[in-house]
């Protein structure tokens, strides 16, 4: 499924939130059988940074870049996202809510329903769910929500895992099913970014310390149009009208 | 085609199980219905003379009431997000979702509203065509809504923002949807005409629809 | 030219040097054309005085579809070239566009007391121009709820596309409604049917309503860039303070 080349790029990534820089010039490089593990202070961007790779925000420069990968493919169609949001229906049972997202992802070309069959039982199996299966979404706890959450990205093999604090509310033996999880991919081939405060013991594991920028650095973007800093512009210009009227 | 079929099926299974809205939009409908002759009173000619109008209305007030739960839901859980990682593109995604919509409110409420006709002294013989008008404008009524829905997705009024977006652009469908019944009474028969050109709204909006509900869910998600 | 102008500064530059240039001539046209309308163009035989409320409503109802056309275009060179101001310029626009709509469907109304005995008649047009009035409400109400401009300016760009696309289709349907309008007579092939001395006062007054628009679109543009500019500035210091 995934080749041994693989290898997740970001070169020198900015991201604006709400008219703010966030981070600029952020570079990381994650490679098969890796984990990238992303510390730092709350509101530093380490969400952003996901969401980024995830293709839900736009970086205001730079480029992520999935080498190895399938070049037909977007990279957020290859990649799990777990973000805060469970994406649980509490109508649904968790059977239900699995099979749901199980048909929609998809469980990879030429699968048969005996294997997706198989796939199902094995999420469920690798998360604890099977004493829940029956019940619907809206009475779980949170971790067993999170559990729920989780189980979704064993259901279809994608390469990239971005997990978003994947461990709040998962009590010590939730936790080591997660790991355990984690390893198989890792194993397999794959590429985990994580936001996280916890050690998960991965054995190549690199971190990424994100710090908030010392002062706003200038970053071309859109939004520099309205900016106090398009004052820029005006030096490479003709000049012909020079500093204008104020 | 799988993933788009799960998602019909997923959004049909969830208006059905408690929770979903579609008997709170059918008692809608038939609250407006009672409330039409208690305001207008009880003179059956003038009763049979609006039957069709008004109950299209109260069709497209309904309809529009369930509309602001279209993806409000999935996007608070977070579901919208996954839905957008898919390698279904998102128009269809959108599309699903319009069709799922129509299944569960829209295409129950044209069936029924004919037979709340009776209670407005509708004449018998518009009532097949009534119920053939409705249920195909509903249609294109169902993938307007879910575009207002997809366009508000997030807001805070967002609810009241549909109504001021969406139906204005319900007035064409009315036009048609009412001319298809009422154009039997004196001069050339518009009957057929009229439905043609519903037909051809509905073919529009479903164009039109699922690529601006696909547009304003990214610049959301963004 | 649009890429030169797309910058704010340059265009805030510009439009400093424009502005009162701009606003003197709007106000000499606008009187020469009042005048031509209010004392010079004659008296209808039917009509009688109250065919000059057509010098003010021929003018807003045109200009009210103009604009929201504008406002569509607008949009679509955003999309395409993503150049904010083009955004921006269709924001400025539509509160312009949903006034000359409200004073084409109210003088409207004061033409129809004496000619039709009542305020409000559902006649076609008027009923077009109504809905359209609702049109402009929603596209505002859009850039008033969504909070970050310039996701705004993509919501707001999707409402008046898809309201652009439905305008003809609303004007046809309603024409259907009520097909006892008078012909256009104004955009005839075979040339205006109407006498030339109604017809140039008419044509000053939309050269008149037309710069007017001019003058308070680059107005609005000037304001809009600067509270844009003043919230970059609200932001930054907040992002600085941690």
């Amino acid at each position: 499924m995934t080749e041994p080349t693989l290898r997740l790029c970001g070169r020198e990534l900015a991201c604006r939130r709400g008219g703010r820089v966030l981070f600029s010039g952020l570079s990381f490089e994650v490679a098969a059988g890796e984990m990238l593990m992303l510390r730092g202070p709350n509101g530093v961007g380490k969400t952003s940074l996901l969401r980024l790779v995830a293709g839900f925000l736009a970086p205001v420069s730079g480029t992520v870049v999935l080498q190895g990968g399938r070049a037909d493919t977007p990279l957020a169609q290859q990649c799990h996202f777990i973000a805060h949001q469970n994406a649980i229906k509490p109508q649904l049972s968790v059977e239900e809510n699995l099979r749901f997202w199980l048909a929609f992802l998809g469980a990879g070309e030429g699968s048969l329903a005996a294997d997706e069959n198989v796939r199902l039982e094995e999420a469920i199996a690798a998360l604890r769910l099977q004493a829940l299966r029956h019940l619907p979404g809206g009475v779980l706890s949170a971790g067993q929500k999170r559990r729920l959450a989780l189980a979704r990205i064993a259901l279809a093999p994608r390469p990239v895992w971005l997990l978003d604090e994947p461990t709040v509310g998962l009590d010590t033996d939730s936790q080591a099913a997660l790991c355990e999880l984690m390893r198989r991919h890792l194993e397999g081939g794959g590429i985990i970014i994580a936001s996280t405060h916890v050690d998960f013991g991965m054995p190549a594991t690199r971190t990424l310390e994100m710090r908030p920028p010392e002062q706003p650095a200038a970053v071309d973007g859109e939004d520099d149009w309205f900016g106090a800093d398009a004052a820029a512009v005006q030096a490479d210009d003709d000049g012909a009208a020079g500093e204008g009227r104020a | 085609m799988r993933a788009f079929l799960a998602i019909i099926a997923r959004d049909v299974r969830l208006g059905l199980r408690a929770g979903g809205n579609i008997g709170t939009a059918i008692g809608f409908f038939l609250t407006v219905v009672v409330l039409l002759p208690i305001g207008i009173g009880p003179d059956m000619a003038l009763l049979q003379r609006i039957a069709p109008g008004a109950l299209w209305i109260a069709l497209l007030l309904s309809i529009l009431l369930s509309a602001d739960r279209i993806y409000t839901a999935d996007y608070e859980d977070g579901s919208l997000e996954v839905l957008s990682t898919g390698a279904l593109p998102l128009e269809l995604v959108a599309l699903a979702k319009a069709l799922a919509h129509w299944l569960i409110a829209g295409l129950p409420l044209a069936i029924i509203a004919p037979a709340l006709g009776f209670l407005l002294n509708l004449e018998l013989a518009l009532a097949p065509m009534l119920l053939l008008a409705m249920a195909t404008g509903s249609l294109a009524l169902s993938l307007l809504a879910s575009m207002g829905a997809a366009i508000t997705v997030g807001l805070r009024k967002g609810g009241l923002l549909i109504s001021l977006l969406i139906l204005p652009l319900y007035i064409p469908l009315l036009i048609f949807g009412v001319s298809v019944t009422t154009g039997g009474s004196g001069g050339p028969d518009i009957t057929w005409p009229s439905y043609l050109v519903l037909l051809a709204i509905v073919l529009l909006a479903l164009v039109v629809s699922p690529l601006a509900s696909a547009a304003a869910l990214r610049a959301h998600l963004r | 030219m649009f890429n030169y102008l797309a910058n704010p500064n340059r265009f805030l530059r510009l439009q400093g040097v424009v502005q009162p240039w701009l606003v003197a001539l709007t106000v000499m046209v606008f009187a020469y054309a009042l005048y031509l309308g209010l004392v010079v163009a004659p008296q209808d035989y039917q009509q009688g005085e109250t065919v000059r409320i057509m010098f003010v409503h021929v003018p807003a109802s045109v200009l009210g579809m103009g604009i929201y056309v504008f406002m569509a275009l607008a949009h679509a060179f955003g999309f395409v070239l993503r150049h904010p101001l083009a955004d921006a310029a269709a924001k400025v626009a539509a509160p312009i566009g949903a006034v000359f709509t409200l004073i084409s469907l109210t003088t409207g109304s004061l033409w129809g007391k004496p000619m039709w005995g009542t305020w409000w008649v559902w006649d076609a047009r008027l009923t077009s121009m109504f809905v359209l009035f609702l049109l402009y409400l929603g596209y505002i109400a859009v850039w008033q709820a969504v909070e970050d401009p310039r996701r705004a300016a993509r919501i707001a760009g999707i409402v008046a596309l898809v309201g652009v696309i439905n305008v003809p289709i609303i004007k046809f349907s309603v024409d259907w409604w009520n097909t006892l309008h008078q012909p256009a007579s104004l955009l005839r092939m075979d040339g205006p049917a109407i006498d030339p001395s109604i017809l140039v006062p008419l044509l000053w007054n939309m050269g008149a309503f037309a710069l007017l628009f001019i003058t308070l679109l680059l107005y609005g543009l000037r304001t809009e860039v600067l509270a844009r500019r003043v919230r970059q500035m609200e932001l930054a210091q907040a992002g600085a303070a941690g």
